[in-house]
């Protein structure tokens, strides 16, 4: 008998979900989608889609809606919303998820938080699964061995009316990290070194599965910020394959499947992995040992360094358009060439994201700060990456450690990683932030943003600029 | 949607590299709950200043590329945030196709689900398109999609590749969701397989 052929983890993922081929290659498929989560800004239009055509939604108990994008983060929660645009937004969500039959976590809701933070900690994403959803960081859900990737308004309405997407298979690519993180390196480094060194479009085209003794380490949380943040360099789905790590965090998850259903679930799990003969496009390799703390200097997220370094010189760089790319950046970011990246003062701190706001995270951070005090000119917060997380922090007493400090302890929603509530940087204004993004204007207006890892941000708001949180 | 063939007009040159979906379309734009209202959105913090005043340098703003209907643009156009209000806005603009090296991929698949043609070239041909899009004079194409040509004014010619299923949609103005119904059967054949299989999913 013919052996099969060997197939990657993504192979195997997108070929359990054809319903049909739809050209001769199979290239482009008719794919079935396990489940989604809806948010009130990128969902609308195609609720008005499914209305105007008198359409019903296929498997309505496979979506769960959050509220996250628009609502504000300030500590005392009341259903009001930043403004009269805003406001509808959110009862138009509500209106579509009653009458569609989707559950809904309103902002008052106990369990509400940042869509991605949300699932995962409700066990409503597992391995085997292929979830696609209205935001580009879906892929996080390759941490727990399930592909997820972000799609348009029009392919919501698609999923909702069909339970199934239009796709076309991505090639496959392999980041291996290999031995062992030293100290004050984490996931958000490595995925950051990962980006530069690959580039803002290094993934575009491709599906990255992550691997190595440095993957197989992390917790589940670390694997989560890798794969929500490769979306960065292209990547249009990422997974890594399913552990005991994973089995372990799902297993104490509510929405969990329990008894045999649960030991049925991972048998079948435990087999998910590429063949090991499997082929790959594209291979890259990241030494662990060269990893150091990293932030980024400019408007995209390839334009970043390890926190030692300096802001680049547009001269020195031979490629006439990365050249003119880099001046504009430097030119936006209001940073002469040369500048060491320690002496980049900050106006504001954030933590916070469907990147970096995790309980993990925040442990981090408040291990930094403990004790210490936020410079005078600095405003800092936190917006938890969802209510649980915020309450089990408060349990933890981490909310009096952030306090203590003179951070600000908000509640949770995307906030100031998008800007799209009220928590928004001015003109000019200088933030080191645990998000995802820092293109032009992306934090507010004339906004300037450094991305790093929540303890480099604790530490920077600490002494007022970048600074390395090993040494600070 | 509007179905493409044949079209002529201007394109503007937009060289920067990983122009993303938060300056094609700003947040404030993002807040309403329908398609409209969006052509004043695109690109508005390069196209406006802090006032609602035009910012004269900006090539949208300038003659003859504030009638464009084209761009060529840097590589990974549309990267970031899925938001589709950012290719809403482009159409709403009048731009009928983007010509680049690269698009990022929820941005191209929702360039295809609204009949915005995303035109990807190699880089020979990005820089002699940019040179003519850049020089008011020979800034004038044609993007030809049943031949799968674009060609500029003064006659330099590229054939592009498209993939079939998207050139077929385009050129019909499909209605993507009414196609896949019409395969409702064999989904929920599939489905109750796939539940069979993976009974914690039912």
């Amino acid at each position: 008998m013919p052996r099969a052929r060997a197939r990657t983890l993504y192979d195997k993922l997108v070929d359990s979900h054809v319903v049909r081929k739809l050209d001769a290659t199979g290239d482009q498929v008719l794919l079935y989608i396990d489940r989604t989560v809806l948010n009130e800004y990128t969902s609308p239009q195609a609720f008005t889609g499914l209305r105007e055509a008198g359409r019903s939604v296929w498997r309505s108990g496979a979506a769960l809606g959050v509220v996250d994008h628009v609502n504000p983060t300030a500590a005392r929660r009341t259903a009001a919303m930043p403004d009269s645009q805003s406001a509808r937004q959110v009862a138009y969500f509500a209106e579509n998820c009653r009458d569609f039959g989707i559950e809904l976590f309103d902002v008052l809701h106990p369990q509400q938080g940042i869509e991605h933070v949300v699932m995962p900690e409700l066990g409503l994403v597992l391995p085997g699964m292929v979830i696609a959803a209205g935001d580009s960081h879906t892929t996080t859900y390759g941490a727990l061995g399930a592909l997820g990737f972000g799609i348009g308004a029009s392919d919501i309405e698609h999923y909702l009316a069909t339970q199934t997407l239009i796709y076309r298979r991505l090639k496959p690519m392999r980041v291996r990290v290999e031995g062992s993180l030293g100290a004050g390196a984490t996931a958000k480094d490595v995925v950051m070194a990962l980006i530069r060194n690959i580039g803002a479009s290094g993934a575009v085209g491709y599906a990255i599965e992550f691997a190595g003794s440095v993957i197989r380490a992390l917790s589940v949380e670390g694997r989560m910020t890798i794969c929500n943040m490769a979306v960065e360099a292209g990547a249009r789905g990422v997974v890594i394959a399913p552990d005991e790590t994973v089995f372990r965090y799902i297993r104490e998850r509510p929405r969990a499947p329990t008894g045999d259903l649960w030991n049925r679930g991972v048998e079948h799990w435990s087999k998910l992995g590429s063949d090991e003969n499997a082929a790959f496009e594209r291979e890259v390799l990241l030494r662990a040992e060269e990893i150091q703390p990293m932030v980024s200097w400019g408007t995209s997220p390839d334009q970043a360094a390890p926190i030692g370094e300096a802001a680049p010189d547009p001269a020195q760089e031979p490629d006439p358009d990365r050249r003119r790319d880099m001046a504009r950046a430097l030119d936006y970011m209001g940073l002469r060439p040369g500048t060491p990246l320690t002496a980049i003062k900050i106006d504001r701190a954030f933590i916070g994201s469907c990147t970096n706001a995790r309980i993990e995270d925040l442990r981090a951070a408040a291990a930094v700060i403990r004790g210490r005090h936020v410079a005078k000119h600095v405003r800092a917060m936190v917006a938890p990456g969802s209510s649980s997380v915020r309450r089990a922090a408060e349990q933890e007493g981490l909310d009096r450690v952030f306090t203590e400090a003179g951070f600000e302890w908000r509640q949770s929603g995307c906030s100031m990683c998008l800007a799209m509530n009220d928590d928004v940087l001015g003109a000019g204004e200088r933030c080191a932030s645990s998000t995802n993004r820092n293109f032009e204007g992306r934090q507010g207006a004339g906004g300037r943003t450094h991305l790093m890892s929540p303890a480099m941000v604790a530490a920077a708001a600490i002494h007022g600029h970048l600074v390395d949180a090993r040494t600070a | 949607m509007k179905p493409f063939t044949t079209v002529e007009g201007v394109a503007a040159p937009l060289p920067a590299s990983n122009i993303d979906t938060d300056v094609i379309m700003p947040k404030q734009f993002l807040k309403g709950i329908d398609r409209s209202g969006l052509a004043r959105g695109a690109f508005h913090d390069l196209r406006f200043d802090a006032a609602g005043a035009e910012r004269p340098d900006f090539v949208l703003n300038r003659p003859p590329w504030r009638q464009a209907c084209f761009f060529v643009v840097g590589q990974n156009f549309g990267c970031g945030s899925s938001r589709e209000h950012a290719v809403w806005g482009l159409g709403q603009l009048g731009v009928r196709a983007l010509i680049g090296t690269s698009f990022a991929g929820i941005f191209s698949d929702n360039c295809a689900r609204n009949g915005l043609l995303a035109v990807t070239v190699g880089e020979q041909d990005i820089g002699a398109l940019m040179e003519r899009a850049s020089d008011p004079a020979r800034a004038s194409f044609t993007v030809d999609l049943p031949n799968q040509e674009i060609a500029a004014a003064d006659g330099y010619l590229v054939r592009f590749e498209v993939d079939p299923m998207r050139k077929e949609a385009l050129l019909q103005g499909l209605d993507a969701v009414g196609s896949t119904l019409r395969r409702q059967d064999e989904i929920r054949t599939f489905e109750r397989s796939h539940f069979q299989e993976n009974p914690w999913l039912a």
